[in-house]
Protein backbone atom coordinates (compact mmCIF):
# COMPACT_ATOMS: atom_id res chain seq x y z
CA UNK A 1 0.00 0.00 0.00
CA UNK A 2 2.85 1.90 0.93
CA UNK A 3 4.57 1.82 -2.36
CA UNK A 4 1.12 2.51 -4.31
CA UNK A 5 1.44 5.59 -2.69
CA UNK A 6 5.12 5.87 -3.35
CA UNK A 7 4.36 5.08 -6.94
CA UNK A 8 1.79 7.92 -6.86
CA UNK A 9 3.80 10.53 -5.68
CA UNK A 10 6.62 9.87 -7.65
CA UNK A 11 4.57 10.38 -11.07
CA UNK A 12 2.97 13.30 -9.37
CA UNK A 13 6.32 14.95 -8.31
CA UNK A 14 7.94 14.17 -12.14
CA UNK A 15 4.97 16.33 -13.50
CA UNK A 16 5.35 18.86 -11.38
CA UNK A 17 9.49 18.98 -11.47
CA UNK A 18 9.51 19.17 -15.14
CA UNK A 19 10.29 22.54 -16.53
CA UNK A 20 7.38 24.32 -18.25
CA UNK A 21 3.59 24.92 -16.99
CA UNK A 22 2.35 21.63 -15.30
CA UNK A 23 -0.88 21.91 -17.36
CA UNK A 24 0.57 22.13 -20.74
CA UNK A 25 2.79 18.98 -19.71
CA UNK A 26 -0.45 17.43 -18.66
CA UNK A 27 -2.32 18.39 -21.83
CA UNK A 28 0.93 16.41 -23.28
CA UNK A 29 2.96 18.71 -26.20
CA UNK A 30 1.46 16.98 -29.73
CA UNK A 31 -2.20 17.59 -28.26
CA UNK A 32 -1.40 21.26 -29.73
CA UNK A 33 -3.42 22.21 -26.82
CA UNK A 34 -5.89 25.48 -27.16
CA UNK A 35 -5.97 27.67 -23.88
CA UNK A 36 -9.28 26.52 -23.58
CA UNK A 37 -8.27 23.26 -22.65
CA UNK A 38 -5.96 24.56 -20.23
CA UNK A 39 -7.63 26.14 -18.40
CA UNK A 40 -10.03 23.00 -17.88
CA UNK A 41 -7.30 21.01 -16.90
CA UNK A 42 -5.68 23.51 -14.72
CA UNK A 43 -9.28 23.23 -13.35
CA UNK A 44 -9.54 19.90 -12.99
CA UNK A 45 -6.38 19.16 -11.15
CA UNK A 46 -6.64 22.43 -9.34
CA UNK A 47 -3.48 23.26 -10.30
CA UNK A 48 -4.25 26.75 -8.67
CA UNK A 49 -4.11 25.41 -5.01
CA UNK A 50 -1.20 24.57 -2.94
CA UNK A 51 0.99 21.65 -3.37
CA UNK A 52 -0.47 19.71 -0.85
CA UNK A 53 -3.46 19.84 -2.18
CA UNK A 54 -3.08 18.89 -5.69
CA UNK A 55 -1.41 15.79 -4.71
CA UNK A 56 -4.65 15.03 -2.83
CA UNK A 57 -6.93 15.96 -5.90
CA UNK A 58 -4.16 13.61 -7.75
CA UNK A 59 -4.34 10.62 -5.55
CA UNK A 60 -8.55 10.56 -5.72
CA UNK A 61 -8.29 10.74 -9.51
CA UNK A 62 -6.05 7.65 -9.79
CA UNK A 63 -8.11 6.02 -6.52
CA UNK A 64 -11.49 6.48 -9.29
CA UNK A 65 -8.98 5.06 -12.18
CA UNK A 66 -8.96 8.23 -13.78
CA UNK A 67 -5.68 7.90 -15.40
CA UNK A 68 -5.65 11.36 -17.29
CA UNK A 69 -6.63 11.67 -21.12
CA UNK A 70 -4.53 11.39 -23.96
CA UNK A 71 -5.13 14.11 -26.33
CA UNK A 72 -3.35 12.58 -29.38
CA UNK A 73 -5.48 9.36 -29.14
CA UNK A 74 -8.48 10.92 -28.18
CA UNK A 75 -9.43 8.74 -25.59
CA UNK A 76 -8.41 8.15 -21.70
CA UNK A 77 -5.52 6.26 -20.81
CA UNK A 78 -6.85 3.70 -18.77
CA UNK A 79 -8.87 1.95 -22.11
CA UNK A 80 -5.51 2.68 -24.28
CA UNK A 81 -3.14 0.92 -21.56
CA UNK A 82 -6.27 -1.86 -21.32
CA UNK A 83 -6.31 -2.38 -24.49
CA UNK A 84 -2.27 -3.26 -24.96
CA UNK A 85 -2.31 -5.39 -21.51
CA UNK A 86 -2.81 -8.73 -22.75
CA UNK A 87 -0.91 -8.59 -25.70
CA UNK A 88 2.22 -7.61 -23.40
CA UNK A 89 1.08 -9.96 -20.87
CA UNK A 90 1.16 -12.91 -23.39
CA UNK A 91 4.66 -11.87 -24.46
CA UNK A 92 5.74 -11.55 -21.03
CA UNK A 93 4.55 -14.70 -19.75
CA UNK A 94 5.42 -16.81 -22.47
CA UNK A 95 8.86 -15.78 -22.24
CA UNK A 96 9.04 -16.35 -18.32
CA UNK A 97 7.79 -19.75 -19.34
CA UNK A 98 10.04 -20.38 -21.51
CA UNK A 99 12.87 -18.55 -19.39
CA UNK A 100 12.00 -20.99 -15.91
CA UNK A 101 11.37 -24.26 -18.12
CA UNK A 102 15.21 -24.28 -19.54
CA UNK A 103 16.50 -22.54 -16.89
CA UNK A 104 14.74 -24.83 -14.02
CA UNK A 105 15.86 -27.76 -15.89
CA UNK A 106 19.44 -27.23 -16.89
CA UNK A 107 19.96 -26.07 -13.40
CA UNK A 108 18.88 -29.39 -11.90
CA UNK A 109 20.47 -30.98 -14.41
CA UNK A 110 23.94 -29.19 -13.53
CA UNK A 111 23.41 -29.56 -9.90
CA UNK A 112 23.00 -33.61 -9.87
CA UNK A 113 25.92 -33.76 -12.16
CA UNK A 114 28.10 -31.08 -11.53
CA UNK A 115 30.80 -31.93 -14.24
CA UNK A 116 32.58 -28.88 -15.46
CA UNK A 117 31.77 -28.90 -19.30
CA UNK A 118 28.20 -28.19 -17.73
CA UNK A 119 29.12 -25.46 -15.49
CA UNK A 120 31.57 -23.80 -18.13
CA UNK A 121 28.65 -23.89 -20.05
CA UNK A 122 26.14 -22.20 -17.57
CA UNK A 123 28.93 -19.55 -17.03
CA UNK A 124 28.94 -18.74 -20.54
CA UNK A 125 25.10 -18.55 -21.15
CA UNK A 126 24.55 -16.16 -18.33
CA UNK A 127 27.52 -13.57 -19.23
CA UNK A 128 26.02 -13.54 -23.23
CA UNK A 129 22.61 -13.60 -21.33
CA UNK A 130 24.06 -10.10 -18.47
CA UNK A 131 26.02 -8.49 -21.48
CA UNK A 132 23.99 -8.49 -24.49
CA UNK A 133 21.80 -5.54 -25.14
CA UNK A 134 18.62 -6.92 -25.24
CA UNK A 135 17.04 -5.08 -28.47
CA UNK A 136 20.20 -6.18 -29.93
CA UNK A 137 20.15 -9.69 -29.44
CA UNK A 138 16.28 -9.44 -30.65
CA UNK A 139 17.33 -7.41 -33.67
CA UNK A 140 20.11 -10.52 -34.44
CA UNK A 141 17.79 -13.37 -33.91
CA UNK A 142 15.58 -10.76 -36.88
CA UNK A 143 17.93 -10.75 -39.04
CA UNK A 144 18.82 -14.14 -39.26
CA UNK A 145 15.47 -16.36 -38.63
CA UNK A 146 13.26 -13.59 -40.13
CA UNK A 147 15.43 -11.81 -43.13
CA UNK A 148 17.98 -14.39 -43.82
CA UNK A 149 16.12 -17.26 -43.97
CA UNK A 150 12.06 -16.44 -43.57
CA UNK A 151 11.03 -18.88 -41.30
CA UNK A 152 9.44 -16.56 -39.02
CA UNK A 153 7.56 -13.17 -39.95
CA UNK A 154 9.23 -10.19 -39.18
CA UNK A 155 6.54 -7.73 -37.27
CA UNK A 156 3.79 -7.46 -36.00
CA UNK A 157 1.46 -10.28 -33.97
CA UNK A 158 -1.13 -11.64 -37.11
CA UNK A 159 -1.25 -11.72 -40.44
CA UNK A 160 -3.46 -9.24 -42.36
CA UNK A 161 -6.11 -10.51 -43.67
CA UNK A 162 -6.03 -14.14 -42.43
CA UNK A 163 -9.11 -16.20 -42.77
CA UNK A 164 -9.55 -19.04 -41.05
CA UNK A 165 -10.96 -20.59 -37.85
CA UNK A 166 -9.59 -20.21 -34.24
CA UNK A 167 -6.93 -22.89 -34.23
CA UNK A 168 -5.27 -21.34 -37.84
CA UNK A 169 -5.51 -17.99 -35.90
CA UNK A 170 -3.84 -18.87 -32.55
CA UNK A 171 -1.33 -20.85 -34.78
CA UNK A 172 -0.43 -17.48 -36.32
CA UNK A 173 0.00 -15.54 -33.29
CA UNK A 174 2.12 -18.54 -31.52
CA UNK A 175 4.63 -18.12 -35.14
CA UNK A 176 4.22 -14.50 -34.42
CA UNK A 177 5.53 -14.91 -30.85
CA UNK A 178 8.46 -17.10 -30.96
CA UNK A 179 11.24 -14.84 -32.33
CA UNK A 180 10.20 -11.82 -29.28
CA UNK A 181 10.12 -14.66 -26.58
CA UNK A 182 13.24 -16.33 -27.32
CA UNK A 183 14.83 -12.63 -27.46
CA UNK A 184 13.02 -11.78 -24.15
CA UNK A 185 13.49 -15.30 -22.44
CA UNK A 186 16.87 -15.55 -23.31
CA UNK A 187 17.94 -13.09 -20.91
CA UNK A 188 16.24 -14.74 -17.82
CA UNK A 189 17.57 -18.29 -18.69
CA UNK A 190 20.70 -17.87 -16.89
CA UNK A 191 19.55 -16.44 -14.04
CA UNK A 192 17.04 -19.05 -12.94
CA UNK A 193 19.78 -22.04 -13.92
CA UNK A 194 22.32 -20.65 -11.89
CA UNK A 195 19.70 -19.91 -8.68
CA UNK A 196 18.07 -23.49 -9.42
CA UNK A 197 21.67 -25.31 -9.17
CA UNK A 198 22.55 -23.10 -6.05
CA UNK A 199 19.11 -24.04 -4.79
CA UNK A 200 19.70 -27.75 -5.56
CA UNK A 201 23.20 -28.23 -4.89
CA UNK A 202 22.59 -27.16 -1.31
CA UNK A 203 18.60 -29.28 -0.71
CA UNK A 204 20.14 -32.63 -1.86
CA UNK A 205 22.75 -32.51 0.64
CA UNK A 206 19.81 -32.54 3.45
CA UNK A 207 18.95 -35.00 5.51
CA UNK A 208 15.33 -35.13 4.23
CA UNK A 209 16.55 -36.17 0.87
CA UNK A 210 18.36 -38.94 2.41
CA UNK A 211 15.26 -40.39 4.12
CA UNK A 212 13.28 -40.02 0.80
CA UNK A 213 16.19 -41.69 -1.26
CA UNK A 214 16.27 -44.77 1.96
CA UNK A 215 12.82 -45.08 1.94
CA UNK A 216 13.04 -46.81 -1.71
CA UNK A 217 12.11 -43.34 -3.88
CA UNK A 218 12.41 -43.29 -7.29
CA UNK A 219 15.51 -40.83 -8.14
CA UNK A 220 12.92 -38.51 -10.50
CA UNK A 221 10.55 -38.47 -7.58
CA UNK A 222 13.01 -37.23 -5.22
CA UNK A 223 14.39 -34.28 -7.23
CA UNK A 224 11.65 -33.18 -8.56
CA UNK A 225 8.93 -33.40 -5.67
CA UNK A 226 11.21 -33.48 -2.74
CA UNK A 227 13.83 -31.22 -3.94
CA UNK A 228 12.76 -29.21 -6.22
CA UNK A 229 9.92 -27.02 -4.36
CA UNK A 230 12.52 -26.37 -2.12
CA UNK A 231 14.70 -25.30 -4.34
CA UNK A 232 12.43 -23.15 -5.90
CA UNK A 233 12.51 -20.28 -3.05
CA UNK A 234 14.91 -18.23 -3.99
CA UNK A 235 14.17 -18.62 -7.79
CA UNK A 236 10.80 -17.29 -7.02
CA UNK A 237 11.87 -14.04 -5.08
CA UNK A 238 14.01 -12.76 -7.68
CA UNK A 239 11.40 -13.71 -10.19
CA UNK A 240 9.25 -10.93 -8.12
CA UNK A 241 12.34 -8.39 -7.85
CA UNK A 242 13.15 -8.75 -11.51
CA UNK A 243 9.91 -8.06 -12.98
CA UNK A 244 10.96 -4.98 -13.57
CA UNK A 245 13.69 -5.64 -15.96
CA UNK A 246 11.06 -7.72 -17.61
CA UNK A 247 8.85 -4.64 -18.49
CA UNK A 248 12.32 -3.22 -19.83
CA UNK A 249 12.81 -6.08 -21.55
CA UNK A 250 9.46 -6.02 -22.80
CA UNK A 251 9.68 -2.29 -24.60
CA UNK A 252 12.80 -3.04 -26.30
CA UNK A 253 11.54 -6.15 -27.61
CA UNK A 254 8.15 -5.18 -28.65
CA UNK A 255 9.84 -1.97 -30.39
CA UNK A 256 12.26 -4.41 -32.20
CA UNK A 257 9.11 -6.72 -33.13
CA UNK A 258 6.34 -4.27 -34.14
CA UNK A 259 4.47 -6.28 -30.90
CA UNK A 260 1.14 -4.29 -30.51
CA UNK A 261 1.63 -4.12 -26.75
CA UNK A 262 2.09 -1.36 -23.70
CA UNK A 263 6.24 -1.34 -24.42
CA UNK A 264 5.37 -0.17 -28.44
CA UNK A 265 2.60 2.37 -26.78
CA UNK A 266 5.34 2.67 -24.49
CA UNK A 267 7.83 3.87 -27.46
CA UNK A 268 5.02 5.57 -29.67
CA UNK A 269 3.83 7.79 -26.52
CA UNK A 270 7.68 9.23 -25.94
CA UNK A 271 7.90 9.46 -30.19
CA UNK A 272 4.80 12.21 -29.60
CA UNK A 273 5.92 13.52 -26.81
CA UNK A 274 2.30 12.14 -25.04
CA UNK A 275 2.89 12.64 -21.40
CA UNK A 276 -0.06 11.32 -19.21
CA UNK A 277 0.25 8.33 -21.44
CA UNK A 278 3.45 7.84 -20.57
CA UNK A 279 2.70 8.63 -17.22
CA UNK A 280 0.28 6.26 -17.07
CA UNK A 281 2.23 3.11 -18.39
CA UNK A 282 4.43 4.28 -15.70
CA UNK A 283 2.42 3.92 -12.99
CA UNK A 284 0.57 1.12 -14.22
CA UNK A 285 3.94 -0.94 -14.81
CA UNK A 286 4.49 -0.01 -11.28
CA UNK A 287 1.47 -1.66 -10.10
CA UNK A 288 1.93 -4.61 -11.91
CA UNK A 289 5.41 -4.89 -10.10
CA UNK A 290 3.67 -4.69 -6.86
CA UNK A 291 1.04 -7.32 -7.19
CA UNK A 292 3.58 -9.75 -8.26
CA UNK A 293 5.65 -9.43 -5.68
CA UNK A 294 2.90 -9.74 -3.33
CA UNK A 295 1.90 -12.73 -4.94
CA UNK A 296 5.44 -14.02 -4.79
CA UNK A 297 5.22 -13.21 -1.40
CA UNK A 298 1.93 -15.30 -0.50
CA UNK A 299 3.78 -18.39 -3.10
CA UNK A 300 6.43 -18.48 -0.58
CA UNK A 301 4.12 -19.87 2.16
CA UNK A 302 2.58 -22.26 -0.44
CA UNK A 303 5.68 -23.89 -1.22
CA UNK A 304 7.27 -23.29 2.42
CA UNK A 305 4.40 -23.95 4.77
CA UNK A 306 7.17 -23.28 7.65
CA UNK A 307 6.52 -19.69 6.64
CA UNK A 308 3.51 -18.12 8.06
CA UNK A 309 2.18 -14.34 7.91
CA UNK A 310 0.11 -12.80 10.19
CA UNK B 1 35.19 -22.28 -12.61
CA UNK B 2 38.57 -23.72 -11.97
CA UNK B 3 41.95 -21.49 -11.14
CA UNK B 4 42.71 -21.15 -14.94
CA UNK B 5 39.58 -20.83 -16.27
CA UNK B 6 39.24 -17.29 -13.53
CA UNK B 7 42.99 -16.27 -14.98
CA UNK B 8 41.49 -16.58 -18.59
CA UNK B 9 38.47 -14.29 -18.54
CA UNK B 10 40.20 -11.77 -16.21
CA UNK B 11 42.89 -11.84 -18.71
CA UNK B 12 39.81 -11.57 -21.48
CA UNK B 13 38.17 -9.19 -19.73
CA UNK B 14 41.28 -6.80 -18.63
CA UNK B 15 42.24 -6.96 -22.37
CA UNK B 16 38.97 -6.18 -24.06
CA UNK B 17 38.55 -3.26 -21.25
CA UNK B 18 41.95 -1.88 -22.56
CA UNK B 19 40.71 -2.09 -26.37
CA UNK B 20 37.90 -0.18 -25.63
CA UNK B 21 39.85 2.29 -23.74
CA UNK B 22 42.32 2.56 -25.98
CA UNK B 23 39.15 3.10 -29.06
CA UNK B 24 37.84 5.94 -26.81
CA UNK B 25 40.70 7.88 -25.99
CA UNK B 26 43.48 7.07 -29.05
CA UNK B 27 40.84 6.22 -31.63
CA UNK B 28 39.19 9.77 -32.53
CA UNK B 29 43.22 10.66 -32.93
CA UNK B 30 43.47 7.75 -35.68
CA UNK B 31 40.49 7.61 -37.15
CA UNK B 32 39.33 11.62 -37.93
CA UNK B 33 36.31 10.92 -39.65
CA UNK B 34 33.38 12.74 -38.99
CA UNK B 35 30.44 10.09 -37.78
CA UNK B 36 27.73 12.25 -39.40
CA UNK B 37 28.53 13.30 -42.47
CA UNK B 38 28.57 11.46 -45.51
CA UNK B 39 31.50 9.90 -46.04
CA UNK B 40 30.64 7.38 -49.17
CA UNK B 41 27.89 5.62 -50.95
CA UNK B 42 24.53 3.92 -49.04
CA UNK B 43 25.50 0.70 -47.65
CA UNK B 44 29.10 0.21 -48.84
CA UNK B 45 29.73 -3.38 -47.41
CA UNK B 46 32.60 -3.93 -44.72
CA UNK B 47 35.98 -4.23 -45.88
CA UNK B 48 36.25 -2.05 -49.05
CA UNK B 49 36.78 1.67 -48.82
CA UNK B 50 35.42 1.66 -45.58
CA UNK B 51 36.41 -1.48 -42.83
CA UNK B 52 33.30 -1.63 -41.41
CA UNK B 53 30.72 -0.10 -44.47
CA UNK B 54 28.54 3.05 -44.32
CA UNK B 55 25.05 2.92 -42.94
CA UNK B 56 22.17 4.52 -44.92
CA UNK B 57 23.25 7.81 -45.51
CA UNK B 58 26.36 6.67 -46.29
CA UNK B 59 28.25 7.81 -42.64
CA UNK B 60 31.22 5.72 -42.13
CA UNK B 61 30.32 3.14 -38.88
CA UNK B 62 33.55 2.76 -37.55
CA UNK B 63 33.17 6.54 -37.15
CA UNK B 64 30.27 6.87 -35.09
CA UNK B 65 31.65 3.61 -33.15
CA UNK B 66 35.38 5.43 -32.29
CA UNK B 67 33.01 8.21 -30.88
CA UNK B 68 30.27 6.07 -29.38
CA UNK B 69 32.72 4.30 -27.07
CA UNK B 70 33.75 8.10 -25.72
CA UNK B 71 30.32 9.28 -24.92
CA UNK B 72 29.04 5.16 -23.84
CA UNK B 73 32.14 4.88 -21.18
CA UNK B 74 31.39 8.90 -20.50
CA UNK B 75 27.97 8.11 -19.25
CA UNK B 76 28.76 4.69 -17.82
CA UNK B 77 31.46 6.36 -15.64
CA UNK B 78 29.75 9.36 -14.42
CA UNK B 79 26.45 7.56 -13.88
CA UNK B 80 27.77 5.54 -11.50
CA UNK B 81 29.66 8.20 -10.06
CA UNK B 82 26.29 9.69 -9.54
CA UNK B 83 25.42 6.46 -8.25
CA UNK B 84 28.12 5.77 -5.60
CA UNK B 85 27.36 9.30 -4.32
CA UNK B 86 23.86 8.92 -3.91
CA UNK B 87 24.35 5.10 -2.48
CA UNK B 88 27.30 6.37 -0.06
CA UNK B 89 25.04 9.36 1.09
CA UNK B 90 22.16 6.92 1.60
CA UNK B 91 23.78 3.99 3.07
CA UNK B 92 26.56 5.70 5.54
CA UNK B 93 22.91 7.50 6.78
CA UNK B 94 20.94 4.49 7.06
CA UNK B 95 23.67 2.20 8.37
CA UNK B 96 25.73 4.67 10.83
CA UNK B 97 22.24 6.42 12.22
CA UNK B 98 19.97 3.66 12.47
CA UNK B 99 16.95 3.73 13.82
CA UNK B 100 13.92 5.85 12.28
CA UNK B 101 16.42 7.58 9.79
CA UNK B 102 17.25 3.76 8.56
CA UNK B 103 13.63 3.02 8.60
CA UNK B 104 12.56 5.59 6.50
CA UNK B 105 15.85 5.48 4.32
CA UNK B 106 14.96 1.35 3.78
CA UNK B 107 11.54 1.83 2.48
CA UNK B 108 12.38 4.59 -0.35
CA UNK B 109 15.64 2.20 -1.10
CA UNK B 110 12.85 -0.65 -1.21
CA UNK B 111 10.36 1.39 -3.31
CA UNK B 112 13.58 2.64 -5.84
CA UNK B 113 14.55 -1.10 -6.14
CA UNK B 114 11.33 -2.44 -7.48
CA UNK B 115 10.66 0.42 -9.71
CA UNK B 116 10.70 -0.63 -13.27
CA UNK B 117 14.06 1.45 -13.39
CA UNK B 118 14.51 1.28 -17.21
CA UNK B 119 10.67 2.99 -17.70
CA UNK B 120 11.47 5.04 -15.07
CA UNK B 121 14.96 6.58 -16.56
CA UNK B 122 13.15 6.34 -20.39
CA UNK B 123 10.41 9.15 -18.48
CA UNK B 124 12.97 11.35 -16.43
CA UNK B 125 14.73 11.44 -19.85
CA UNK B 126 11.76 12.09 -22.36
CA UNK B 127 10.24 14.81 -20.03
CA UNK B 128 13.58 16.82 -19.09
CA UNK B 129 15.03 17.31 -22.88
CA UNK B 130 16.96 14.27 -24.22
CA UNK B 131 20.80 16.00 -23.24
CA UNK B 132 24.13 13.92 -22.07
CA UNK B 133 23.98 15.25 -18.63
CA UNK B 134 20.11 14.09 -18.82
CA UNK B 135 20.41 10.65 -19.40
CA UNK B 136 23.06 10.37 -16.85
CA UNK B 137 20.84 11.90 -14.13
CA UNK B 138 18.49 9.48 -15.29
CA UNK B 139 20.44 6.52 -15.32
CA UNK B 140 21.43 7.50 -11.76
CA UNK B 141 18.31 8.27 -10.21
CA UNK B 142 16.89 4.39 -11.59
CA UNK B 143 19.42 2.51 -10.36
CA UNK B 144 21.66 3.70 -6.92
CA UNK B 145 19.07 1.27 -4.75
CA UNK B 146 21.40 -1.61 -5.20
CA UNK B 147 24.35 0.17 -4.01
CA UNK B 148 22.83 1.98 -1.22
CA UNK B 149 21.61 -1.06 0.22
CA UNK B 150 25.10 -2.81 -0.04
CA UNK B 151 27.12 0.17 1.35
CA UNK B 152 24.51 0.33 4.61
CA UNK B 153 24.50 -4.00 5.20
CA UNK B 154 28.32 -3.10 5.43
CA UNK B 155 28.06 -0.44 7.69
CA UNK B 156 25.60 -1.41 9.78
CA UNK B 157 28.31 -4.68 10.08
CA UNK B 158 31.24 -2.76 11.29
CA UNK B 159 30.11 -0.26 12.96
CA UNK B 160 29.82 -2.44 15.92
CA UNK B 161 33.59 -3.58 15.25
CA UNK B 162 35.88 -3.19 18.44
CA UNK B 163 38.94 -1.17 16.41
CA UNK B 164 35.41 1.53 15.71
CA UNK B 165 34.54 1.31 19.48
CA UNK B 166 37.83 2.27 20.34
CA UNK B 167 37.58 5.22 18.26
CA UNK B 168 34.56 6.13 19.41
CA UNK B 169 35.99 5.86 23.19
CA UNK B 170 38.97 7.69 22.24
CA UNK B 171 36.51 10.67 21.18
CA UNK B 172 36.86 10.82 17.50
CA UNK B 173 34.56 12.59 15.75
CA UNK B 174 31.70 10.98 13.85
CA UNK B 175 32.49 11.90 10.36
CA UNK B 176 36.55 11.16 11.38
CA UNK B 177 35.14 7.66 11.91
CA UNK B 178 32.86 6.91 9.01
CA UNK B 179 35.84 8.43 6.73
CA UNK B 180 38.98 7.05 8.23
CA UNK B 181 37.75 4.22 10.12
CA UNK B 182 35.04 2.62 8.45
CA UNK B 183 34.60 3.32 4.82
CA UNK B 184 37.81 2.01 3.75
CA UNK B 185 37.09 -1.45 5.27
CA UNK B 186 33.65 -1.18 3.37
CA UNK B 187 34.90 -0.50 -0.12
CA UNK B 188 36.05 -3.91 -1.71
CA UNK B 189 32.40 -4.67 -2.37
CA UNK B 190 31.20 -1.49 -3.20
CA UNK B 191 34.37 -1.47 -5.65
CA UNK B 192 33.28 -4.82 -7.28
CA UNK B 193 29.69 -3.86 -7.24
CA UNK B 194 30.75 -0.40 -9.10
CA UNK B 195 32.62 -2.33 -12.17
CA UNK B 196 29.08 -4.03 -12.78
CA UNK B 197 27.51 -0.99 -12.18
CA UNK B 198 29.34 1.10 -15.26
CA UNK B 199 28.11 -2.08 -17.77
CA UNK B 200 24.65 -1.88 -16.03
CA UNK B 201 24.93 2.24 -17.04
CA UNK B 202 26.34 1.53 -20.37
CA UNK B 203 23.54 -0.92 -21.21
CA UNK B 204 20.83 1.74 -20.17
CA UNK B 205 22.34 4.47 -22.20
CA UNK B 206 21.99 2.11 -25.33
CA UNK B 207 18.86 1.68 -24.91
CA UNK B 208 17.26 4.31 -24.28
CA UNK B 209 19.87 5.98 -27.15
CA UNK B 210 18.10 2.77 -29.66
CA UNK B 211 14.57 4.24 -28.31
CA UNK B 212 15.52 7.66 -29.85
CA UNK B 213 15.97 8.91 -26.14
CA UNK B 214 19.63 10.29 -26.96
CA UNK B 215 21.62 13.61 -26.90
CA UNK B 216 20.91 14.66 -30.72
CA UNK B 217 24.42 16.24 -31.03
CA UNK B 218 26.27 12.94 -29.50
CA UNK B 219 26.98 9.41 -31.54
CA UNK B 220 26.11 6.57 -29.51
CA UNK B 221 26.11 3.10 -30.19
CA UNK B 222 22.75 2.56 -29.35
CA UNK B 223 21.69 5.55 -31.42
CA UNK B 224 23.50 4.07 -34.76
CA UNK B 225 20.97 0.66 -34.21
CA UNK B 226 18.11 2.46 -33.97
CA UNK B 227 18.66 4.71 -36.99
CA UNK B 228 20.01 1.73 -39.09
CA UNK B 229 17.25 -1.28 -37.56
CA UNK B 230 14.79 -0.52 -40.15
CA UNK B 231 17.44 -0.97 -43.12
CA UNK B 232 17.94 -4.37 -41.95
CA UNK B 233 17.50 -6.01 -45.35
CA UNK B 234 19.37 -3.84 -46.76
CA UNK B 235 22.48 -3.95 -44.82
CA UNK B 236 23.82 -6.15 -41.93
CA UNK B 237 26.71 -4.52 -40.80
CA UNK B 238 25.36 -0.63 -39.58
CA UNK B 239 23.17 -2.72 -36.82
CA UNK B 240 26.07 -5.56 -36.08
CA UNK B 241 29.25 -3.66 -35.14
CA UNK B 242 27.89 -1.36 -32.77
CA UNK B 243 26.22 -3.73 -30.77
CA UNK B 244 28.96 -6.06 -30.28
CA UNK B 245 30.69 -3.17 -29.41
CA UNK B 246 28.81 -2.94 -26.32
CA UNK B 247 28.33 -6.45 -25.75
CA UNK B 248 31.77 -6.69 -25.36
CA UNK B 249 32.21 -3.20 -23.02
CA UNK B 250 29.33 -5.27 -20.61
CA UNK B 251 31.22 -8.06 -21.07
CA UNK B 252 34.68 -6.88 -19.80
CA UNK B 253 33.33 -5.06 -16.98
CA UNK B 254 31.41 -8.29 -15.43
CA UNK B 255 34.73 -10.00 -16.29
CA UNK B 256 36.64 -7.21 -14.78
CA UNK B 257 34.20 -7.00 -11.67
CA UNK B 258 34.65 -11.45 -10.86
CA UNK B 259 38.41 -10.47 -11.08
CA UNK B 260 38.26 -7.54 -8.43
CA UNK B 261 35.94 -9.73 -6.67
CA UNK B 262 38.56 -12.84 -6.50
CA UNK B 263 40.99 -9.96 -5.61
CA UNK B 264 39.65 -8.14 -3.24
CA UNK B 265 37.52 -10.70 -1.23
CA UNK B 266 39.69 -13.57 -1.35
CA UNK B 267 37.13 -15.30 0.94
CA UNK B 268 34.23 -15.52 -1.07
CA UNK B 269 32.73 -17.93 -2.95
CA UNK B 270 29.96 -18.64 -5.29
Amino acid sequence: MLLVLGAITLNFLLIHLAPGDPALMLAGEAGGASEETLKAIRADFGLDEPLVQQLLVYVGKLGRGDFGFSYFYNASVLSLIGERVPQTMLLASASLVFAWTVGLTFGVLVARRPTSLGGNVLSVVSLFGYAMPVFWSAIMLLLLFAVKLPWFPTHGMTTVGLSGGLGARALDVAHHLVLPMLSLGFIFIAIYSRLTRAGMVEVLASDYIRTARSKGLGEWRVVVVHALRNALLPVITVAGIQLGQVVAGAILVETVFSWPGMGRLAFDSILRRDYPLLMGILFFSSLAVIVFNFLTDICYGWLDPRIRYR
Amino acid sequence: MSRLGANLAACLGLGLMAGIVLLAVVGPFVHRTDPWSREGNRFEPPGGRFVLGTDHQGRDVLAGLVVGAKSSLLVGVAATAMILLIGLTVGIAAGYRGGWLDETLMRITEFFQILPAFLFAMVVVAIFSPWIWTIVLAIGASNWAGTARIIRAQFLSLRERDYVLAARALGVGDLRIIVREILPNALPPVIVNASLTVGVAILFEAGLSFLGLADPNVMSWGYMIGASRTFLRDAWWPVTFPGLAIFASVLALSLVGDWLNDVLNPRSKE
